[in-house]
């Protein structure tokens, strides 16, 4: 049922990723900017989020508002994630109204107006958003916690921003920051659906090829330095649950420690995705469920493991149940993950993990909106060839490269730990 | 309108396409095939939900659903984990208020373990008590962070003001002091009264060829002796909101306050039930939020959210608009959420608008329909609503038939912004 595929980059730089997919009458097209709180620096952090918000609010051709009344009418579907190292913007739409999809990225790669009165009503919505998380425990936690594991790094603030910088930030800061980085050369177009890959290579030149060439802004965040020991890190709030969070540094994307430490994850805490779209899998036979929750110190616990640019975290979440406590929780944890430092894990475990992701990949190809996702996906922090061999390489991995990649990796030196502890007010 | 000439009404599920049998103890079946998919989807309820609990063992039906799998008479919670997550499938269960429904996913090839594993959890659970009392708690550390968010609790306050007295007030996770209660009798005792083949249905959509899935489902399923269809219970009346009904929880420490407003809808067997769809899609829906994401959102910078919603199941769901906002914006934004009301219950729609959202509704409809999920959802809607087989191929012509007048009509039938009920929850103090 999927047809031809072409990968291509027109004369300005834009790079262009195309998969027929003939099972519905759909179109997804997906515009990915290698640009995310990566890219921003103290005092207007938050920038990229806000741009992503920007982007729906109008050019000379769409303005403000119609946008989304266009999309709706024609049934269509469309959203914007983003994420520490990508921005992406995605339609899916009905195979006969598609068109409208990619006028619009190719419009508001370059034409977004950025006008004074909507950056000012989007700063109370940003902020109302950052309130809305700062609600959650664990996004106060996470927060915290990602300051203290990064010290110069800019995967040190959340992709929401700081509040005082979002009171500041100007419009000239947003647009500056969209012109630097909104550049064909800086972007990923990715189409999959019900098309011919002829005429819609056509259409992409049409619409995207005038966009003028630009450099692509290079940017090198700080490196962050290697880690003297554990960091601790404490949040206190309302409540009566508390949670605690264990994060690794974990290796970049390109490093060969990460798909082993993705296997370790799976052993652990439960079927790794390393941040894909889509499908999920239970995780009750996982060691640390076994331990922590079997065990009745927990209610959940889950692992978090994601491709990055820069290494970045492996985090284990555990919220922790009433009548047990976090020193118990962590003791728990700790105990299992001294098995992985001392022993082997089983084939058969190794086996599992690598079962478990390839029907994880399956689920998550299935419909035209992800295989769209998966052509610019990896292309944001390594190449499609990751994506390409991301099978293979995890068949590849054995209990003695597991072991080794968790004797440098999840050692208490390596990590930060996070507690939040409930002040028992309602 | 010829935006709508481009949709294949034919590659729309209908009779042609769906196989529906009902097996002689009163499971009904029901299939559709994708061989486009590597995957296969199964999805269904059975009429077992939390109005059959009692007062004081509210969140019962939840326990039950929860603990299906925790243990049968032929293998333990592990054994039944491993076996599903071993080959990265998985099933679920969930109550609600009239029934309980479940949703599992696997690799084509591995559809008959998955029935296979249905069957047994359904039938021969074991409610170890072991696993319920560890289940106990983690349905208690689930009631405490309920406790401590701001949309759950608004929710909840203003469940309890527009269903005051009705079985709809409870929440179906119950509340600390009932669940605190049960112990593994009570999931046993309650499978044992509610839990029956009649009117069961379970819909196989995906990778598989349907007359297949049939016999897969009928060789499992079909000794499963009936003792009755399982009795759907009468829900009791409510009296239509008078006044403004207003509710605030505080919560300390929080920065943004969450706003639930609205009033009982329409069941979805009501005659009415699309056009006031249609109507909630103008009002908080269409593009980015409707009118009030407009108005709230994009005009004031209100809010990050800002959207109604109208659920239409068995009874009268509510028809509610949901907003969070800066706690000092409170006020402001149900002023413009109640004006918005106004207007939708006081003027019709313009041509343009009501085409707009008419074409929406019917141009989703691929999307919507695309992923083995959606179409087995979408299956299950209309074998539990009774909207026949041949619903989806009827529905654009069903939405296409709505007027403006009719949009005004059901609207000013239930949107009254002047009688219904407005609850918050955050750290701003309670209203005068």
């Amino acid at each position: 049922m999927s047809g031809a595929m072409l990968r291509t980059k027109l004369r300005n730089g834009l790079e262009v990723r195309l998969k027929e997919i003939h099972t519905a009458p759909l179109i997804s097209t997906w515009v990915w900017y290698r640009v995310g709180s990566r890219n921003e620096r103290p005092g207007t952090t938050g920038l990229s989020h806000w741009v992503e918000h920007m982007q729906f609010k109008g050019t000379p051709t769409y303005p403000a508002g119609t946008l989304d009344r266009a999309i709706s009418r024609d049934g269509g579907f469309w959203n914007a994630f983003t994420w520490v190292d990508w921005t992406a913007y995605f339609e899916t739409m009905p195979q006969d109204r598609a068109d409208l999809g990619l006028e619009i990225e190719a419009d508001r790669m370059a034409n977004s107006l950025f006008e004074a009165k909507e950056v000012e009503s989007e700063r109370t919505v940003i902020i109302s958003e950052r309130q809305g998380a700062e609600n959650d425990p664990s996004f106060r936690l996470s927060e915290e916690l990602h300051a203290a594991a990064f010290r110069i790094h800019p995967y040190h603030h959340a992709v929401l921003g700081d509040k005082p910088d979002l009171e500041s930030i100007t419009r000239d800061d947003l647009y500056n920051h969209y012109r630097t980085y909104y550049v064909p050369s800086n972007a990923v177009l990715a189409v999959a659906g019900n098309f011919k890959v002829g005429p819609m290579l056509e259409r992409i030149r049409e619409l995207f090829g005038p966009i003028p060439k630009a450099a692509r802004p290079v940017y090198k965040p700080r490196p962050e330095p290697a880690q003297p020991g554990e960091r601790w890190v404490e949040v206190e709030g309302p409540g009566e649950t508390a949670y605690l969070e264990l994060a690794y540094r974990a290796p970049s994307a390109e490093e060969g420690d990460l798909i082993p430490l993705a296997v370790l994850d799976s052993a652990l805490s439960g079927a790794s995705n390393l941040g894909f779209f889509g499908g999920d899998i239970s995780n009750k036979t996982s060691r640390l469920y076994r331990r922590l929750v079997e065990g009745e110190l927990a209610a959940s616990v889950s692992g978090n493991l994601t491709a990055s640019i820069d290494p970045y975290l492996y985090s284990i979440s555990v919220t922790v149940r009433p009548d047990s406590t976090v020193e118990a929780a962590l003791a728990a944890c700790d105990e299992e993950i001294s098995k992985l430092l001392n022993d082997q894990v089983r084939e058969e475990e190794v086996a599992k993990a690598i079962k478990q992701a390839r029907a994880l990949f399956a689920f998550s190809s299935e419909s035209i909106t992800n295989q769209a996702f998966w052509l610019g996906y990896s292309e944001m922090f390594s190449g499609q060839e990751w994506f390409e061999t991301y099978l293979d390489r995890l068949a590849q991995v054995t209990p003695e490269s597991m072991l080794e990649v968790a004797r440098k990796r999840l050692v208490p030196s390596n990590r930060t730990v996070g507690v939040y502890r409930p002040n028992g007010r309602v | 309108m010829d935006e709508f000439k481009q949709l294949d009404l034919r590659s729309l599920p209908g009779p042609e396409t769906i196989r529906r049998q009902v097996l002689p103890n009163g499971i009904v079946f029901l299939g559709r095939e994708n061989f486009s998919s590597p995957s296969v989807v199964i999805s269904g309820y059975l009429w077992a939900g939390a109005l059959q609990e009692k007062p004081d063992r509210a969140g019962l039906a939840a326990m039950t659903a929860a603990s299906l799998m925790r243990g049968t008479q032929e293998r333990t919670f592990e054994q039944i984990y491993e076996s599903i997550e071993s080959i990265g499938a998985r099933l679920s269960f969930s109550a609600g208020k009239h029934s309980t429904s479940f949703s599992g996913k696997a690799l084509a090839e591995d559809l008959g373990m998955l029935l296979d594993l249905l069957l047994e959890v359904v039938r021969q659970p074991t409610f170890p008590k072991k696993q319920v009392d560890r289940l106990r708690a983690e349905m208690l550390t689930s009631l405490a962070i309920r406790d401590q968010e701001t949309g759950a609790r608004a929710d909840l306050a203003f469940n309890g003001l527009i269903y005051r007295g009705h079985p709809y007030s409870v929440p179906t996770d119950g509340y600390k002091e009932t669940v605190t209660n049960l112990t593994a009798a009570d999931p046993r005792a309650f499978h044992r009264a509610h839990y029956r083949p009649g009117g069961m249905v379970i819909c196989v959509v995906g990778g598989v060829k349907v007359k297949e899935a049939e016999a897969s489902v009928a060789q499992r399923f079909a000794d499963w002796k009936s003792n009755g269809r399982a009795v759907q219970l009468e829900l009791p009346g409510i009296d239509k909101l008078k006044g403004l009904h207003r509710d605030h929880v505080t919560l300390e420490g929080k920065s943004q306050t969450d706003v639930v407003m609205g009033v009982p809808g329409p069941p979805r067997s009501d005659p009415d039930f699309l056009a006031a769809a249609l109507a909630n899609n103008i009002l908080g829906r269409f593009g980015m939020y409707g009118r009030i994401g407009d108005v709230v959102r994009e005009e004031a910078g209100l809010a990050y959210y800002a959207y109604s919603s109208l659920v239409g199941g068995h009874g009268p769901g509510p028809w509610q608009i949901v907003a969070g906002v800066d706690p000092k914006n409170l006020d402001r934004a149900i002023e413009l959420i109640r004006k918005e009301m106004r207007k939708m219950s006081t003027r019709s729609p313009s041509q343009t608008e009501l085409e707009d959202n008419q074409a929406n509704f019917i141009g989703r409809l691929p999307l919507q329909l695309e992923s083995n999920e959606g179409v087995a959802g979408a299956i299950v809607n209309a074998e539990r609503h009774a909207l026949g087989l041949d619903y989806y191929q009827r529905y654009p012509g069903l939405v296409r038939s709505f007027t403006s007048k009719d949009i005004l009509r059901v609207a000013k039938r239930f949107l009254d912004p002047d009688n219904m009920a407005i609850a918050s929850a955050g750290s701003n103090g309670r209203p005068a």
